[in-house]
């Protein structure tokens, strides 16, 4: 199993994780569309960690199960958390500021996603996609 | 994917017909390609991807930039893909919410629904339409033990959901009134401490309250800033204004109502309103007094259901069919 990180620090960060989510997406046979909306996902997590954490992770993985194979990414930060999940999930609330798909956009990227966020330890974020 | 190919089909066609000979006839079955990919909601990077597979299938020595840029083009509409998934998202909710609405405005009627009283001295009639689809008006009829009538017409300043939430509580003040406090200046006193106790201060509520008593036939009224009404004289065949003063419901918990009384004779009517009627606006302005006398004098020999609808289709006919307020008309005409 592979499995690697990148450090997001500065805006270039960004740019480098997508490139990690690209070649894991290529690797596994990935159509083009697909790939766009795994790095668009990544680009959206990677970002808010830059905007709003000031530094975090990205890990991108490949994982397998019974049927099917497919990439999951991981965004880990320590930053101050989001104290309203409900309202960040919300169509419309990161968009109106022109900031981008926000977490609802990555969402709808992915098959799978989930969020854990504590306001002392920051915020854990882990979405799928499935090949089909 | 036969989704997929039988797009890709399609698509390839319309291309292949366009590059051939630029007809207008492409142009209008690629129109009617794009219709099928909205309505089979193809998000705009599919389309693009779809787009290059048909363009190599059928130009394949096309030079390899051309191609390379149709992948930046892909990255570019990512975001207008996003958007377009929020807004089907949205559109969703926005249903959903329309839904409710409609649920909660037929409960509303429910509600604030009052039975007209069938009277063999007095006809009385009624009508009542929302601007929006809940109403801030309110109407309420009455009859007492002692065979005395109350009716009461009630409006809230504001429209909407925020003013029909106020009227539900109106509403059961209006019920919990104990029968033996009928005089219309008491009741608007009651329902104005409980205004001024439980509304927010930013909303006000007018007010007309009046009691029939039959073995008189004297109206007595009182007003809370609302709307006057008109009294009718049958024999004379003329209009008067049912003038009375009184503060708005909720300003001042002490505010004191005067209570006025008028003799109804036979063929008198008495006439109240929200000021959705009086306030109706048409292309010249605001509807004059006189305009609406008008329409009731034409109709007043009619009962007085027949008259109220009557007078509602014409006002409705002279705003172009777009009530700005909640409309509301009460008739009350003495038979015997």
């Amino acid at each position: 199993m592979m499995d690697s990180s990148v450090k997001i620090i500065n805006e270039w960060d960004i740019v480098a994780a997508r490139q990690l989510g690209r070649n894991v997406a290529k690797e596994l046979g990935f159509g083009t569309v697909d790939q766009a909306r795994i790095t668009t996902a990544i680009s959206e997590l990677a970002r808010n960690i830059y905007l709003y954490a000031g530094q975090g992770e990205i890990t991108i993985e490949k994982i397998e199960n019974e049927a099917k194979k497919g990439i999951i990414i991981i965004s880990r930060d320590a930053g101050p958390g989001i104290s309203d999940l409900r309202k960040v999930m919300e169509d419309g609330f990161s968009t109106s500021g022109g900031l981008g798909a926000g977490l609802p956009g990555v969402k709808r990227l992915m098959d799978e996603f989930s969020i854990e966020s504590d306001p002392r330890k920051g915020t854990l974020i882990q979405s799928v996609k499935w090949l089909r | 994917m036969d989704f997929r190919d039988a797009m890709l089909d399609n698509y390839k066609e319309i291309l292949k017909t366009y590059i051939s000979d630029q007809t207008e006839q492409a142009l209008y079955l690629s129109e009617k390609f794009s219709r099928k990919l909205l309505e089979c909601k193809v998000s705009p990077e599919e389309m693009i991807s779809l787009h290059k597979t048909s363009v190599m299938e059928l130009e394949p020595d096309l030079p390899e930039s051309l191609l390379l840029s149709l992948d930046i083009l892909l990255e570019v509409m990512m975001a207008y893909g996003l958007a377009y998934r929020e807004h089907q998202s949205l559109r969703t909710i926005q249903r959903e919410l329309i839904n409710e609405i409609e649920v909660a405005a037929s409960m509303q009627q429910t509600l604030l629904g009052t039975k007209i009283p069938s009277l063999s001295f007095l006809d009385i009639g009624a009508i009542s339409v929302p601007a929006k689809q809940m109403s801030g008006d309110y109407y309420h009829f009455v009859s007492h033990e002692n065979g005395a009538i109350s009716v009461a017409i009630a409006d809230i300043i504001g429209k909407g959901i925020p003013a029909a939430l106020c009227m539900s509580m109106i509403k059961y003040s209006m019920d919990s009134m104990p029968d033996d406090s009928q005089a219309p200046g008491d009741v608007l006193e009651r329902l104005n401490r409980v205004v001024e106790q439980n509304v927010d201060p930013t909303m006000f509520i007018t007010m007309f309250s009046g009691l029939y008593y039959p073995e008189n036939h004297t109206f007595h009224y009182s007003s809370a800033g609302h709307e006057p009404g008109f009294f009718y004289n049958g024999e004379k065949g003329t209009f008067e204004e049912l003038k009375a003063k009184g503060l708005l419901l909720g300003v001042d918990k002490k505010a004191k109502y005067n209570e006025y009384e008028r003799k109804v004779e036979v063929g008198d009517a008495i006439l109240l309103m929200s000021d959705g009627v009086t306030e109706c606006r048409t292309e010249d302005g605001f509807l004059e007094v006189d305009t609406l006398i008008g329409y009731i004098e034409k109709y007043i020999e009619l009962g007085a259901q027949d008259i109220a609808d009557k007078v509602y289709k014409e006002l409705e006919y002279l705003q172009d069919f777009q009530l700005r307020d909640d409309f509301t008309l009460i008739i009350l005409k003495r038979m015997a």
